[in-house]
């Protein structure tokens, strides 16, 4: 072949750890994305649901004669309508109830031409109850006498984890100093600027097509179907742009299935769409637990055994929030060394609103405990913390009692990264020294840590993903994949490993990723997965394509294909850079050539981890990470408020991938984390949310968000892709112990059930002066 | 049942004329009746900022305005900020800089933004903050935002 190149060489560049713009972000900027919150399709009728805002009553009767009469309604269900079609993950919810177990249970819902016509039908609908006592405690709730939630689950107990690794009573027999509490993690909610919007579609064979903000379109399938008597096969889900998910959208909730039965009824599209107040009442929480935790240590600071008694408040039904414990007992077991460990989590059936899976996944809470306990213990010991974290931290080859096998392990680097840069120990010390010095305010400086899966976690029988890819006559790149974009910027990191790999122009890169009859298996978005699990799918099958390009090249240039390179949209000489054909034009002679060829790869990637298991003893990820947080606080000691100044932090990311998309993440992760901290609080008064609101439910908001100094520490892990570990929960997961520990170190007081509000801190602040006697 | 009148007021510079209901805000006249989705719906009750739009130069929550009082006045929402030539620098700036991850609160976002840098062309990012406090991101923990808003205060000022 005669190709005469003269253009220059093209230098070899990487893409890995640079900052690649979203390719949603655009069209985002303009106001151009059409979410699914803006669709409207023809013909499309509004569904609203009638809620039965009392926490727990028998329905006696329910009179829907004159909402069915109103013009412009096309349908009205109630419970009966939903009869049978029991889902969740122990089957005790239904779209629509047969008897009220919490606020936002769904007692009827309809069909009409507008909004308003549903509302004011729905205000037509006549419910007579019977209210019944309710539980509002899981220690309510567990009482030989409680009422009874649901039928068949006696003594309204839900779901049960335990796990234990050597002799408690021996090892506390050997210790010199325990710790003892009892932590209190509370309701919050995840708060999607977008709210919860579903829109359902029948075709005439009986095909249901669901519009959905779902973030784990597969099992979605498998989950929703019996809620509407369907097989999963005759499921389509079609996700258009959501307003945020942070885990809410892992699970089937009834206004999901709602929309599907009436849209079955009408024989309509429709579209059930949450107001404000809906979604604060409606839609999933993080899980509140209870958590009785014991830890011990030696004179020479060395941790000897970690228990933890767990009372989940489940909830009026069980999503996700009830299986947090699977991830609890990592912390517990894994948090630095801990020869033995006793993990027990009973969940509790309550008449409140009911948890799901939420950033952060049970680990937000566990941590809130461990990290206090590990700065109580180093008080304790009299041990400079950052000398007792770094004495029992783990390194690189160990193994968790739970068999986590911690390849890649820099923990010890995080702690001394994340202490140098804030100069955490002189601080701490200083701070501590004039804690009993006169004045108002008070500096503090905290320090916490955390472990977390980041390698995906094999719950499910599969944590895999399939990939597509295909490059078409022009050099654009098409790929189609299972993994989801909620907002996170897996499009980013897809976009940037095909361009990375094949030497293709960012924006010549397509991605298909929202329909569940086009695109293959993908567990979801959760864990801390997508960059790790479809970082490794899109970077294989984009090699796949690499070697079948190359493979051609070598036919027709006559040079050997391992000498050859993908660089700057040209089959290049590896060694010098010099172009020898464009891609397209290579790729149009493959086409058209006598023995023509597509390319057109696909891909199954499975990572290397062992699935969960039953004992709860299995290297469940194929990665893990550690994340250590600095807190600088000033707390006024009048009014108890605590300003957070600064926040420094050094996180085991594996390796920076797109690293504007990195650093959102834990940017976004810590604004999470720090509500959570500070603010966030549903208060609910037996089962009824009285704040369901944003000027009473307070966020976090611009001018509270505090300078931070971010340190990625990069461990290089064997099986990420290009060496990268997921990271996007423990920015959440780790702050608010860091704020408590700084809490301590300034003022002497610790605040057990966050948040840690003024009244929180001031009322802790007075019992001790009280204490003190002044 | 609801009475209706008609008005007439300029919209990302083009002469709107419309009926709408009395009892109608502006977020819904944009959203139902002008087909302008990207004005956003999140809380309702001017708590949250994502329905933001510039009426008279000056920005206020969409979501709290009755559409008649639309009347005879000059809206700009989010879709009215880019011109034929491409984002404005605000636009530009949230995008290059990362701003953006859900973006479902972008566009009250944005739109507050422009009109920050464009009444004060010296803004400050302590400034940015404070003027920032009224529209609630739940992806971003905001530093993103502020430094776009940075981004777009230079932009701006180097009149690009």
């Amino acid at each position: 072949m005669d190709q005469k190149v003269t253009a220059p060489t093209i230098e070899k560049k990487t893409l890995i750890g640079q900052r690649v713009k979203k390719p949603d972000a655009p069209d985002k900027a303009i106001g151009k994305t059409r979410y699914i919150n803006d669709m409207v399709l023809p013909q499309m009728l509004i569904g609203k649901v009638l809620f039965a805002g009392r926490p727990h009553a028998r329905i006696v009767s329910i009179d829907t004669a004159a909402a069915e009469r109103l013009p412009g309604v096309h349908a009205v269900l109630t419970g009966k309508d939903a009869a049978g079609l029991r889902f969740g993950f122990v089957r005790d919810n239904a779209a629509l109830k047969d008897k009220v177990r919490c606020e936002h249970d769904e007692i009827a819902a309809v069909a009409a031409e507008s909004e308003e016509i549903a509302r004011q039908a729905i205000g037509l609908i006549e419910v007579v109850y019977e209210d019944l006592p309710g539980v509002f405690t899981p220690e309510d709730g567990a009482r030989e006498d409680a009422p009874q939630i649901h039928d068949n689950f006696p003594g309204n107990k839900s779901l049960y984890f335990e796990f234990s690794h050597g002799e408690v009573a021996a090892a506390e027999a050997d210790s010199d100093f325990v710790v003892d509490n009892v932590f209190r993690p509370h309701h919050v909610t995840h708060c999607c600027m977008g709210t919860s919007c579903a829109i359902a579609d029948f075709d005439h064979n009986g095909k249901l097509t669901i519009w959905t903000q779902t973030q784990y379109p597969y099992n979605y399938k498998m989950d929703l179907a019996p809620a509407l008597g369907l097989q999963p096969g005759d499921i389509r889900v079609i996700q258009p742009p959501v307003g945020g998910a942070f885990g809410s959208k892992l699970d089937v909730y009834p206004y999901e299935p709602i929309a599907a039965l009436l849209a079955k009824r009408t024989g309509r599209p429709v579209k059930v769409i949450y107001s404000r107040e809906e979604e604060f009442k409606a839609s999933p929480t993080r899980q509140p637990a209870i958590i009785h935790m014991r830890t011990g240590c030696t004179r020479d600071g060395t941790l000897t055994f970690r228990t933890a008694d767990v009372l989940l408040d489940n909830g009026a039904y069980t999503s996700w929030g009830p299986t947090i414990p699977v991830i609890m007992m990592r912390t517990v077991s894994g948090h630095y060394r801990v020869p033995v460990v006793d993990f027990k989590a009973q969940a509790i059936y309550t008449n409140n609103p009911y948890a799901g899976s939420f950033r952060g996944y049970g680990n937000v809470q566990t941590t809130w405990a461990t990290a206090q306990q590990m700065d109580m213990l180093a008080d304790m010991v009299d041990m400079e913390p950052l000398a007792f974290h770094l004495k029992n931290s783990q390194v690189s080859g160990e193994i968790t009692p739970q068999k986590s096998f911690l390849r890649e392990c820099v923990l010890v680097e995080c702690l001394e990264t994340a202490a140098g840069a804030s100069d955490y120990s002189r601080k701490r010390k200083e701070y501590a020294a004039a804690r009993a010095e006169p004045g108002r305010y008070k500096k503090g400086i905290g320090l916490a840590s955390s472990i977390h899966n980041a390698g995906g976690a094999k719950i499910h029988k599969s944590d895999g993903i399939g990939t597509i890819l295909k490059v078409d006559d022009y050099a654009r790149v098409t790929v189609i994949t299972g993994a989801s974009e909620i907002g996170q910027g897996i499009d980013a990191v897809i976009t940037l490993i095909v361009a990375e790999e094949l030497g293709v122009p960012l924006e010549h890169v397509l991605i298909v990723n929202n329909d569940s009859d086009i695109a293959p298996w993908d567990v979801g978005v959760h864990a801390s997965r997508t960059t790790f699990i479809a970082g490794n799918g899109t970077r294989r099958a984009a090699r796949k394509a690499k070697a079948q390009i190359l493979a051609a090249a070598e036919k027709m240039l006559g040079e050997p294909a391992d000498t050859l390179e993908l660089r700057g949209g040209s089959v290049v000489r590896d060694a010098c850079g010099t172009p020898l054909i464009k891609l397209d034009r290579l790729l149009r002679q493959m086409h058209f050539q006598a023995e023509p060829e597509l390319v057109m790869v696909t891909d199954y990637y499975e990572p290397k981890s062992e699935p969960e298991g039953a004992k709860h003893v299995s290297d469940h990820s194929a990665a893990y990470s550690h994340a250590v947080h600095v807190a600088e606080i000033t707390v006024d000691t009048l009014t108890g408020e605590i300003t957070v100044d600064k926040i420094t932090m050094a996180q085991d990311v594996g390796r920076v991938i797109n690293r504007m998309g990195l650093e959102a993440q834990i940017e976004g992760g810590l604004a999470i984390g720090l509500g959570y901290a500070l603010s966030e609080n549903m208060l609910l008064d037996r089962g009824l949310l009285k704040n369901p609101c944003f000027r009473d439910y307070k966020l976090l908001t611009a001018p509270e968000m505090p300078p931070l100094d971010l340190h990625f520490i990069e461990s290089d892990c064997a099986e990420g892709p290009y060496g990268a570990k997921g990271i996007s929960e423990l920015p959440t997961i780790v702050i608010a112990p860091a704020i408590a520990n700084a809490l301590y170190n300034a003022t002497g007081v610790r605040v057990f059930d966050p948040p840690m509000s003024p009244e929180k801190v001031a009322r802790a602040i007075d019992a001790q002066r009280q204490a003190a006697g002044g | 049942m609801s009475l209706e009148t008609e008005i007439n007021f300029t919209l990302n510079g083009r002469p709107v004329t419309v009926r709408v209901p009395v009892a109608m805000k502006t977020l819904t006249m944009l959203r139902e009746v002008l087909g302008l989705t990207g004005t956003k719906y999140a809380c309702g009750e001017g708590e949250c900022g994502a329905c933001t739009v510039k009426v008279d130069g000056r920005t206020l929550n969409s979501c709290l305005m009755h559409a008649v009082d639309c009347d005879g006045r000059e809206l700009v929402t989010i879709e009215g900020l880019k011109s034929p030539a491409g984002m404005n620098p605000t636009q530009k700036a949230f995008v290059d800089h990362g701003a953006v991850q859900c973006g479902f609160c972008m566009p009250g976002m944005i739109i507050q933004a422009d009109y920050l840098t464009d009444d004060d062309p010296q803004l400050t990012r302590e400034q940015a903050q404070r003027g920032l406090e009224g529209n609630l991101c739940r992806c971003t923990g905001y530093t993103k935002v502020l430094d776009a808003v940075e981004a777009a205060v230079e932009a701006k000022r180097c009149g690009r």
